[in-house]
């Protein structure tokens, strides 16, 4: 049996520990209340958007549609664009993206395709530079900022638009975890480029719309917008992701560090009782003795 | 005789109101619109949003940048990276 003085470090230990998941908890509560809020107020861009770009994507077709929404054609190069956080203390967060991606690379691979990887945030890039050695083409840094906006999802966006237009891939996946609950985050692959036009596109009301400039530039205009603002809706997904898991991750451990904090404590008060029992027994048959 | 404009950036719903006319940027020069206006689609330059909140009253000028505007039957909206 452990002595007393290891059981009481030990429960101190615990209680330490216990203090720091309670914090870290409480501040992912309240992270989280305003990284979803953020994530609600990005929403209506998006959506008009999004319906403005399916509805212009229904009348440029053919040779003169961008190649953003085109594609080059080809099907060959994939790129992997994987969003993580740059902090650990968030349960299987990072974990839960990194696989999904590695899955699909895997996938991609086998079907004799080329992969290539991006990251975001500094989590995973261990585990996926292990996995496949050499395969990660380039890294965008937000440990520098507090919470990554739209001006770091603007340059992440420039980055990956000026590599397909080097011909560096042909196909872009995003990978983030799209926020449903504080419990239930669920890892979630986009495609960005060429871009995914939704099927259900709205039919264009019956009024002739008149362009200024034509159709085409606008689409140009827009197309490198939209994958801005996707970029930026996954980040708000994942903040919001992050502080979620990070928030039930540290209910469980403080939960946990509870339970042997008890347990500890009983063995202690037992080995202390048996202690002061020896010694009793000691005193008794010594006197007896005499 | 109102015209709804809704001016959106991507963190927030920036404004959402009836006004009276609304001049617009457009890159191919600047437009105004009132309640009424034809469908059209336009992206807009780096430069002023004219809000005239009343017809004759002084506009408010909302600096916007990276836009786009969309009229159609149910008002204005202007889509813009930053606006201040």
């Amino acid at each position: 049996m452990a002595s007393l003085k290891e059981l009481k470090g030990r429960i101190a230990s615990v209680k330490s520990t216990q203090k720091i998941t309670k914090a870290k908890q409480m501040v992912a509560a309240a992270k989280l209340r305003k990284a979803q809020a953020a994530a609600e107020a990005a929403r209506p861009y998006g959506q008009r958007l999004e319906k403005v770009v399916a509805s212009l994507a229904g009348k440029v077709t053919g040779d003169n549609a961008p190649r953003l929404l085109a594609g080059t054609g080809k099907d060959d190069v994939h790129m992997l664009v994987v969003a993580n956080g740059d902090k650990g203390l968030s349960g299987a967060f990072n974990a839960n993206i990194v696989k999904a991606a590695i899955v699909k690379a895997r996938m991609l691979i086998a079907q004799g395709k080329t992969v290539k990887f991006y990251l975001i945030g500094r989590k995973g890039r261990a585990v996926i530079a292990r996995t496949f050695p050499g395969l990660i083409v380039g890294e965008y840094d937000t440990t520098a900022v507090r919470t990554p906006g739209f001006d770091e999802a603007s340059a992440i966006a420039h980055d990956i638009s000026a590599r397909f237009f080097a011909g560096e891939f042909d196909v872009a996946h995003l990978f983030y975890s799209a926020f449903k609950s504080a419990l239930a985050q669920i890892p979630t692959e986009q495609q960005i480029i060429p871009v995914a036009v939704p099927a259900d596109a709205p039919a264009s009301s019956g009024a002739a719309v008149e362009y200024e400039p034509d159709e085409e530039s606008i689409l140009a205009d827009l197309l490198p917008r939209n994958i801005t603002i996707q970029l930026f809706k996954a980040l708000l997904e994942n903040m919001a992701s992050e502080q979620g898991a990070s928030m039930t991750a540290m209910d469980n451990a403080t939960r946990n560090a509870g339970e042997l904090i008890n347990k500890l404590t009983i063995e202690y008060n037992r080995s202390r009782q048996a202690a002061i029992t020896t010694e009793l027994v000691e005193i008794i048959s010594g006197a007896e003795a005499l | 005789m109102a015209l709804h404009f809704e001016l959106v950036t991507p963190e927030r719903l920036v404004l959402s109101e009836e006004v009276h006319m609304v001049v617009v940027p457009g890159t191919e020069g600047e437009f105004g619109v009132l309640e009424g206006h034809a469908p059209f689609m336009s992206t807009v330059k780096d430069g002023a949003l004219k809000v005239y909140a009343r017809d004759g009253a002084e506009p408010r000028i909302i600096q916007v940048e990276g836009g786009f505007a969309e009229v159609s039957e149910t008002g204005l909206t202007v889509l813009a990276e930053k606006a201040a």
